[in-house]
């Protein structure tokens, strides 16, 4: 790893200013992308300002919302109580994540910001538009099992790799964020950015902003969900495909629905087409037309068009296990 | 270089260290602690786990200077000298491994289940222990040790 200044402010207005005035400077809380990705020689900040001293770690409820602090770790949000009870969708995604150690460390800030898993954008030796805008991108004719179908674009097809931010996605969940020059809040599904022409932006945090917290809404169909994650490994494996799932029913009919995939976008992936067409219905046979639906504008390749069809199956799938579990 | 201190097995140890040196080569290169394993070095083989406040983590990807406020427990740390912890004990019993590489992080990651207390059943177990691998391919065995401490402690 190259050598860089380390800083520790012990407050937020500290931390971003730090960040605002230090050229090349990244913020590490659990370390456990932005380290990786220093020794893999993919990023290489001149500075790291470690903001683990700063209060951002509680979770909190009130009559209308649960408010994460982003420095939360993964395994203590999978586990509170209140989580387990509200959002079980997010509970269940943030345990099928990487490992307990990995867990015990990782933040939920982090989380939200980690970088894909792409083969090619970790090593420094190919092209990658991400890394390097206009370099070109291996995926396309290298390995891509692996990689997404659904917003990718002509420079990138890496998937998001996260697995708790599809299901914050499919809760609604806004994040706040701070800077030198105030505080703002920004839906998450809004956050993330489009691969598009510039693969390297990836979300919408300007530089000396940070992530302070997650709010999300309760909700019954919030209340009523599950997180069902495909992958070649049953343990410590990242998804070929992944469904956030959850719904309110009146009766036998469907109020509400929140349908967000991992694995298969470039993004997290929030699957509203597929929400609209389950309301208003009641029964099974609408849960294969609303897979459908979700994958219409899929775009396979050669090695991953097999997550189509898995992405479709599995879509009904969580749909009727959270049927079953009302 | 800045001076720092780390808590580690009970004991302080001041240290000189750059902001660039993890957690893991501190234990290894700087206080001679090497039962902690050097595997991948990229937070994907577990083999470098020790316990941080008791929770288990990865020292590889762990910046030794951000953690000078924190207990550090490592596999030589887990018994008083000359005893055993039960659960080496049960690796022996189990015959929980081949080479031995892998085991310092497995024993210690089966440290880190216990204090969580999630891990219940064989399937349970087996996620929980899912972060170490061990290319020997002794799983059956390292469940069979760890599932008999889970049983012991009652968790």
């Amino acid at each position: 790893m190259q050598a860089f200044d380390l800083l520790t402010p012990t407050n937020i207005r500290d931390a971003v200013k730090l960040m605002a005035e230090t050229k090349d400077a990244a913020f590490i809380a659990g370390g456990t992308n932005v380290v990786d990705l220093m020794k893999c020689g993919v990023t290489a900040p001149s500075t790291l300002v470690d903001i683990t001293h700063l209060p951002l770690a509680s979770i909190e409820s009130d009559a209308r919302r649960i408010r994460i602090g982003a420095l939360a770790r993964n395994s203590d949000v999978a586990h509170h109580p209140a989580i387990v009870e509200n959002f079980p969708m997010l509970s269940q995604a943030f345990l099928a994540g990487a490992s307990p150690q990995l867990r015990n460390m990782a933040t939920v800030g982090g989380n939200i910001l980690q970088r894909t898993r792409c083969p090619y954008f970790r090593d420094p030796a190919a092209a990658c538009n991400k890394r390097h805008e206009g370099d070109g991108c291996d995926a396309f004719e290298g390995f891509h099992r692996m990689h997404a179908i659904l917003g990718t674009s002509d420079a990138c097809i890496a998937t998001h790799p996260s697995d708790a931010a599809v299901a914050l996605v499919a809760l609604d969940a806004t994040l706040e964020i701070q800077s030198a020059s105030g505080s703002r809040e920004v839906s998450l599904e809004e956050f993330y950015s489009l691969p598009g022409e510039t693969p390297s932006v990836e979300n919408d945090l300007k530089p000396g902003e940070l992530i302070v917290a997650i709010d999300v809404p309760l909700g019954r169909a919030h209340r009523h969900s599950t997180y069902l994650k495909v992958r070649d490994r049953a343990s410590y494996e990242f998804a070929l495909v992944s469904v956030a799932a959850g719904l309110e029913f009146d009766g036998d009919r469907i109020d509400e629905a929140r349908i967000a995939l991992g694995g298969v976008g470039t993004i997290p992936w929030r699957a509203r087409g597929a929400e609209e067409a389950l309301v208003g219905t009641s029964g099974d046979s609408a849960y294969e037309k609303a897979a459908e639906i979700a994958l219409n504008h899929a775009v396979p390749r050669r090695d991953n068009a097999f997550k189509v069809e898995l992405a479709k199956r599995a879509i009904v799938r969580a749909l009727e296990t959270v049927r079953r579990g009302q | 270089m800045p001076k720092m201190q780390l808590k580690v097995n009970g004991s302080k140890h001041d240290l000189d260290l750059e902001p660039n040196v993890t957690l893991l080569d501190a234990l290894r290169e700087r206080l001679g602690l090497v039962g902690t394993k050097n595997g991948c070095d990229y937070g994907q083989c577990g083999a470098c786990t020790v316990l941080i406040d008791g929770q288990r983590a990865l020292s590889c990807l762990a910046l030794a200077m951000m953690h000078a406020d924190v207990e550090i427990t490592t596999i030589e740390g887990i018994a008083p000298n000359g005893s055993l912890h039960p659960l080496q004990q049960a690796f022996i019993e189990h015959d929980a491994f081949q080479c031995g590489f892998c085991t310092p992080g497995q024993i210690v990651s089966a440290i880190g289940l216990l204090n969580e207390g999630h891990a219940h059943t064989d399937e349970e177990i087996r996620d929980a222990m899912s972060g170490n691998l061990c290319r020997c391919g002794a799983y059956s065995n390292i469940l069979a040790a760890v599932r008999q401490e889970v049983r012991r402690a009652g968790v």
